[in-house]
């Protein structure tokens, strides 16, 4: 991946910026410019808003055929994770066992490393999953 | 709008198929359906190839132009079509389109695509191109892992099980094994795939569809002079096509496609027909859970009722409804860009009586199903018997 092409992502990614419909209130990430629901009337009326990270599980699955990039965690933990702001991620879920993961759970974002394009290339960082403490 | 037919198949035999190019797959597939239909090279209009990943997968993109080339047709339009797994089965639609609106005569519409000329994780890596890169795929999301979100969350709601599951593959095998064109032709017991190795949970691996090479293609006209050329024509009745949130986590609902039900809805409203008057469906079963939903959403059964149908048996060969009589994307293979046209090619055999062993017994009308990435795009084709 090229750096721009990461880079131009990094506030979403690092601090979980979204947009919001300035007509129908709803939450969406990453950033919209127009609402699906609200169509023309929502353009121009699309504010940011930073997603809080914690919201609850409502999917899951344990991944154990990776991407080369992800093969030293395998196997790993994928989920779907409802924010409270109504919006869903996608995104791994860690500091938890497989067979300790319910739907429902309360988590919330972290920042970690996803990746790296080479020892000496650039490391790509983003937003996991952990259990709520 | 003019009525159109479906006057001439041809197909590859579907697998790793390490002697032939995607040029071959392309041309070999093309050739065949041209001599079935009895047209001649100066006849065809136009040439629409359906194809995901070329320039990935073999470093060539323009692939269209280059296959009409070697089939001695230079000088046609030749355009490629790009809808994810849904590129055969859209490509169908514009040419569909290109004969009902009266602008051609006689189109033919190919798919192919060469998945071994790259390591198996790469191929994956690319098929996880038409999910989200950069909101699913970033943060580890396989395409695997994607389908089994969908099956966790399918199985939570619906109370969908394993073995429901795991039933979708041994029919598709039992299929599979009566076609001669199909990857894998053999029968497999549930235990197999309910033992395989895990692939992202609750998905084993046979659970998956393959990653295949292969080439089809089918030769288009308007009805009215289907039966000037030798190749026994069907009717292509219906089209619909539909797209929805291109990230899983957006769909209004993780457990149902919206393409594919807004897909089948357009298309069977085009015919009048209803899921009832359907002999038989190929679906798009790229996993297990993808049939179980397909049927769901498509309308042969109530949601939630996916599961239950397959294990009663209603799914089987010549039962309520005959789901994927080729052995589907699981048995028969996933050539990816392809798929489409391998369906419809079915459904053309089936209606021309050709299916030896798999045949359904006098099948009137069927239904093709193919969808994009996870779900992003979806488009259907309803298929009728000919009657002058």
């Amino acid at each position: 991946m090229s750096i721009p092409r990461f880079w131009r992502e990094i506030r979403q990614r690092y601090k979980g910026i979204g947009t919001e419909c300035g007509v129908c209130n709803r939450v969406y990430f990453p950033p919209r410019e127009v609402c699906p629901d609200c169509g023309r009337d929502s353009l121009g009326d699309m504010k940011e808003r930073e997603i809080s990270g914690k919201g609850k599980v409502l999917t899951f699955t344990e991944v154990h055929e990776p991407m080369p990039d992800f093969e030293i965690l395998s196997p790993y933990i994928m989920a779907i994770v409802e924010m409270d702001e109504g919006v869903r991620m996608t995104g791994q879920l860690v500091g938890v066992e497989f067979d300790e993961v319910k739907n429902g759970m309360e988590v919330e974002a972290v920042l970690r490393k996803l990746g790296e394009e080479s020892p000496s290339g650039i490391i790509y960082y983003g937003y996991k999953f952990r259990p709520c403490r | 709008m003019r009525e159109v037919a479906i006057i001439g198949i041809g197909e590859t035999k579907i697998g790793e198929l390490w002697d032939l190019s995607l040029r071959d797959l392309g041309i070999h597939a093309g050739l065949e359906a041209i001599q079935d239909a009895g047209v001649t090279g100066d006849e065809i209009e136009k040439l629409y190839i359906g194809n995901m990943s070329a320039g990935r997968l073999i470093n060539q993109e323009h692939i269209a132009p280059m296959i009409a080339d070697y089939a001695g047709l230079e000088g046609t339009p030749a355009v490629r079509i790009e809808s994810g797994g849904a590129s055969g089965g859209m490509a169908l639609a514009e040419g569909f389109m290109a004969v009902a609106s009266g602008m051609n005569d006689i189109v033919v519409v190919g798919g192919a695509e060469k998945m071994t000329d790259v390591g198996d994780v790469e191929a994956k890596d690319i098929l996880s191109s038409t999910g989200d890169r950069e909101w699913e795929s970033v943060f580890g999301a396989t395409f695997d892992s994607l389908y089994a979100l969908m099956a966790k969350h399918h199985m939570d709601v619906y109370g969908t099980t394993r073995e429901q599951l795991a039933q979708v593959a041994v029919k598709n095998h039992y299929n599979g094994a009566r076609n001669p064109n199909a990857q894998f032709q053999r029968e497999i017991p549930l235990k197999m795939v309910l033992n395989s190795p895990a692939v992202s949970t609750p998905l084993g691996m046979f659970d998956c569809a393959p990653l295949s090479d292969g080439g089809a293609a089918v030769v288009l006209c308007p009805v009215e002079i289907a039966e000037s050329y030798s190749g026994k024509p069907v009717r292509m009745m219906g089209v619909g096509m539909g797209s929805d949130h291109m990230a899983v986590h957006d769909r209004q609902s993780i457990d149902t496609m919206k393409a594919t039900n807004l897909a089948a809805r357009r298309a069977l409203d085009m015919t009048g027909l209803e899921c009832s008057n359907m002999d038989f469906a190929e679906v798009h079963d790229n996993y297990t859970i993808s049939e179980i939903m397909a049927i769901e959403d498509i309308g042969f059964f109530n949601k939630g009722d996916g599961g239950p149908a397959t294990q009663r048996g209603d799914t089987a060969l010549n039962s309520k409804i005959s789901v994927n009589p080729s052995g589907g994307l699981k048995a028969k293979g996933q050539p990816v860009g392809a798929v489409g046209i391998n369906q419809a090619v079915e459904a053309v055999i089936q209606l021309r009586d050709k299916a030896g062993d798999r045949q359904v017994d006098d099948a009137e009308y069927g239904l093709t199903h193919n969808v994009g990435g996870t779900g992003g795009s979806a488009v259907v084709h309803i298929f009728g018997r000919w009657s002058p």
